[in-house]
């Protein structure tokens, strides 16, 4: 039997290199940076494609943000998932990931008939990794951590490879279950050109509002969430001499070696 | 006397009976609190065969500590151990949860979190109980670059992971008083297992003085790295490509998903100076890089900035430092 649904959260996300913070007002600005599928959920979606190529389903992806995610949702389209969902609602602004995890496991249940749900560990932004775990317990199914590769084995059970301290552990874990995807863990395909342009062009992406998950405004944004932010606050780096050093290879390496003695004497 | 009315619960992670250093990291921390301003300090420490290992968790903090112990405890393992702390949490219903920010205590705790409908925070390098009795922490985010102070205004327990390495464990002359608790694991009914364990032994890079670090500029070929970690008697550390790559184990990969360094000097060659990587060097006294473009973001980041290629200045440098 084919597996059932493969469904993929996945999340826009703003280079950090991009990102500068205003002093002045304390906010984050991020119109200046370039968005992109959050690094670990590529993995995720890499991971699921050839989870359908080797087993069958469908793969599905599920966004919770802004309707500016859109052209990189079709990306992913474009990449091989065969179909994708954007909850998208003004009430849902401020979510922490407490209202966050609801609402994707929310949007999870209405696909319904999946198998497996693939997250990234975490997102570059936010950078928790309390997403995966949490829609794991709204949905009532086992969750595993920091994966790295998943093969079924049996009807209803799949061997998971989960990175632990100092190695990794594989884990035999029943159907459905949500997995959190390891960054870096696999290398993402590059969209299909032909596919590209289908899904800028045909692919209608479905967009749903919390009213679409019987989701009422209190439940979640800022009012559904159990933390707020206070302030925001800029780490500065701390202070280095930067002396730059190039040339000559041979006097370059004279002169650092007297620096490395100075140091470690 | 110490006051009763607030409890502040630690999680102790541990794999065959032997302590994470950096539960006791958030156990001292929990304490400075309660001395602060009142409150008791509770470690959950579950595993099997590890009630011997309860006490001395008094000498880090711990006024007590609740000990489970059950053959399938030995490792962690997301479903019973979601299943036991969270019934624990349901009967004694503490006012605060913390575990260190490791790849277990961020899997336990974000589970948690959804089971009590309660805030949680993430990896955060400052904590503390402000008058309303409110958690307040300070999570860094972008990689690192920017701090937001979050307070927790819903839910019991307040919940946080602590960042690993921020806090000291400090030593007491107490003991913790124990309480084992009886629970039964009914590992038929369980959806997950343990089938295999592949570990080798790590060096912790976050305590080593001296570390050369390999950026993708090395190509994967860690060769002169280690010639050159010889040479000086430093440690390797890696970005993080390197180790997605598997030329080198994850336990090495510096930055917010890895290790932060204390070092006294770290050299580092070929790497470009990421967010998330440079979170990583923020304590190291004195860091030299390596880089053949002379304008990479890391050379904000270097006291010593060269500008040249690793494979002509590497071999060079080692010659001269023999010498
Ligand atoms: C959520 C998230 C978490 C992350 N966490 C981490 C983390 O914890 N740690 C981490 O390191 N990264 C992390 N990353 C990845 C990070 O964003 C960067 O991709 C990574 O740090 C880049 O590694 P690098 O500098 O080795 O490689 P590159 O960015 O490719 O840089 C290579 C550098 O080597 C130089 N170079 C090339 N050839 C030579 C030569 N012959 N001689 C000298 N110099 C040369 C180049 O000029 C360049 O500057 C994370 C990313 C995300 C999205
Ligand atoms: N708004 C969102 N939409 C879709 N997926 C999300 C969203 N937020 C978090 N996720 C998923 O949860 C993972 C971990 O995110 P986080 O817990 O924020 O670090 C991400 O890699 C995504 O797969």
């Amino acid at each position: 039997m084919p597996l059932r649904n493969i469904i993929v959260t996945l999340k826009i996300t703003p280079k950090p290199e991009e990102i500068r913070f205003d002093p002045v007002t304390k906010t984050i600005d991020r119109a200046k940076a370039t968005n992109e599928i959050n690094p670990a959920d590529k993995n995720a979606l890499e991971m699921a494609l050839q989870l359908r190529e080797k087993y069958g389903g469908r793969v599905i992806t599920v966004s919770m943000g802004p309707p500016v995610w859109e052209p990189l949702i079709k990306l992913a389209v474009a990449m091989g998932a065969d179909d994708a969902i954007l909850i998208s609602d003004r009430a849902l602004a401020g979510s922490d990931t407490l209202p966050t995890s609801l609402t994707l496991a929310r949007a999870i249940a209405k696909i319904g008939d999946y198998d497996i749900i693939l997250s990234g560990e975490e997102s570059s932004d936010g950078g928790t990794g309390q997403v995966p775990p949490g829609i794991g317990e709204w949905l009532r199914i086992p969750h595993v951590t920091y994966v790295s590769a998943i093969e079924i084995i049996e009807e209803g059970r799949a061997r998971i490879k989960r990175t632990i301290k100092g190695g990794y552990e594989i884990l035999e874990v029943k159907m459905p279950f949500i997995a959190s995807v390891e960054l870096g863990c696999n290398t993402p395909r590059f969209p299909d050109f032909r596919r590209k342009r289908w899904a800028e062009r045909e692919f209608k992406l479905k967009v749903w509002t919390i009213a679409d998950l019987e989701l009422a405004p209190e439940e979640v944004g800022f009012k559904g969430s159990a933390t707020t932010v206070v302030e925001l606050r800029e780490l500065k780096p701390p202070e280095r001499l930067k002396r730059v050093i190039s040339g000559d290879p041979d006097k370059l390496a004279e002169e650092l070696a007297e620096i490395i003695r100075s140091i470690i004497k | 006397m110490v006051l009763a009315e607030r409890s502040i619960w630690v999680f102790i992670e541990q794999e065959y009976g032997v302590i994470e250093e950096s539960s006791l990291e958030v156990l001292s921390k929990a304490r400075e609190i309660t001395d602060k301003s009142g409150g008791l300090v509770t470690g959950i420490l579950l595993g099997w065969n590890i009630r011997d290992k309860a006490r001395e968790l008094g000498r880090y903090g711990a006024h007590k500590v609740i000990v489970v112990e059950d053959k399938i405890l030995e490792t962690y393992l997301s479903e019973p151990y979601a299943d036991i702390v969270g019934w624990l949490i349901e009967e004694r219903k503490p006012d605060y949860f913390l575990a260190s920010a490791t790849r277990n205590g961020r899997d336990l705790a974000g589970r948690l979190a959804v089971r009590f409908k309660t805030g949680l925070q993430a990896h955060v390098i400052e904590l503390d109980i402000n008058e309303d009795g409110l958690l307040v922490g300070h999570v860094p985010g972008f990689g690192g670059n920017i701090v937001a102070v979050v307070k927790n205004i819903k839910g019991k327990p307040q919940m946080a992971t602590v960042a690993i390495g921020v806090f000291t464990p400090k030593k007491l002359w107490s003991e913790a008083e124990v309480e084992v608790v009886d629970y039964k694991v009914e590992v038929e009914r369980l959806n997950m297992r343990i089938i295999e364990r592949v570990k080798r032994e790590v060096v912790d890079i976050s305590k080593s003085k001296r570390v050369v670090v390999a950026g993708m500029g090395t190509g994967g070929d860690l060769e002169l790295v280690r010639k050159l970690s010889e040479t000086i008697a430093a440690d390797i550390g890696v970005t993080r490509p390197l180790a997605d790559i598997g030329v080198a184990p994850r336990d090495i990969q510096i930055g917010s998903t890895g290790v932060s360094l204390n070092a006294d000097l770290a050299i580092i060659v070929g790497a470009s100076g990421a967010p998330h990587f440079v979170s990583g060097i923020r304590n190291v006294k004195t860091v030299i890089s390596i880089n053949k473009d002379p304008e990479a973001p890391i050379k904000e980041f270097s006291d010593y900035y060269i500008i040249g290629d690793l494979f002509e200045i590497l071999p060079r440098l080692i010659e001269k430092l023999k010498r």
